[in-house]
């Protein structure tokens, strides 16, 4: 079994089982700080199907795309928690 | 040699990340989840990159580019964790029934949203006190 073929049939599973359980918390979700941290944790395994696919397909550049990923989750968390503790102080 | 070390990153990583797939959905309670989320799925993500960082070796510039996402990875993930903890506590966000230790519990001015160390602040003090501990200091 080649390291290709092992991560195509098996690495990449398990993360789109990941990405399908954290969907379902992000839809039930009973509060709105869940879903901030659910649409978190769904760009970091974006970020990680990203660079298996790189590796996968041996094409390196897909590893850009993964930098900006990082970039805009780690901003997204921070101005979603800025306004959200905002709007409950008048 | 190198296919089985990539391997064995990536499988120890898509693991981690499918603990915290799994943490997020069955945890009873936010602050449960969080901390089961942040760590677990750094965790994972930093492996699938190092393995990424081990299959280019002759390109620096991607191992290079691996290991910046993996430092900055690192870096921000806490900031973040902290910061969506903090407001979820502010906004009143349900603790689960069975938290004993609320530490917080009226340490937070609810005007201000400023956080007091020792003492309570005089608007809260309709609850109970913390017992009284020797002054070490004054209070900052």
């Amino acid at each position: 079994m080649t390291l290709d073929s092992y991560i195509d049939y098996v690495i990449l599973p398990i993360l789109a089982v990941s990405l399908l359980l954290v969907f379902i918390r992000l839809f039930k979700g009973p509060d709105i700080v869940d879903r901030v941290i659910a649409l978190d944790l769904l760009i970091t395994i974006g970020i990680s199907v990203i660079t298996v696919y790189s590796i996968s397909t041996g094409k390196s550049t897909l590893i850009d795309v993964a930098m900006i990923l990082a970039l805009i989750a780690f901003l997204g968390t921070i101005a979603f928690s800025y306004y959200i503790e905002k709007r409950g102080r008048k | 040699m190198i296919d089985i070390i990539i391997g064995v990153l990536c499988t120890i990583g898509a693991l981690a990340i499918l603990i915290a797939a799994v943490g997020i959905l069955r945890m009873p309670d936010f602050y449960l989840r969080l901390s089961v989320t942040v760590k677990a799925a750094t965790l994972g993500g930093g492996l699938l990159l190092l393995s990424a960082a081990f299959y280019f070796p002759d390109e620096v510039s991607v191992t290079t580019k691996a290991l910046a996402i993996i430092f900055f990875l690192v870096l921000t993930a806490p900031v973040a964790a902290h910061l969506i903890a903090r407001t979820a506590y502010l906004i009143n966000t349900g603790q689960w029934e069975n938290t004993t230790v609320d530490d917080l519990a009226g340490m937070y001015d609810k005007e201000t949203h400023k956080l007091h160390s020792d003492r309570k602040p005089p608007a809260l003090s309709g609850k109970t006190e913390p017992e009284s501990r020797p002054d070490d200091g004054p209070v900052l």
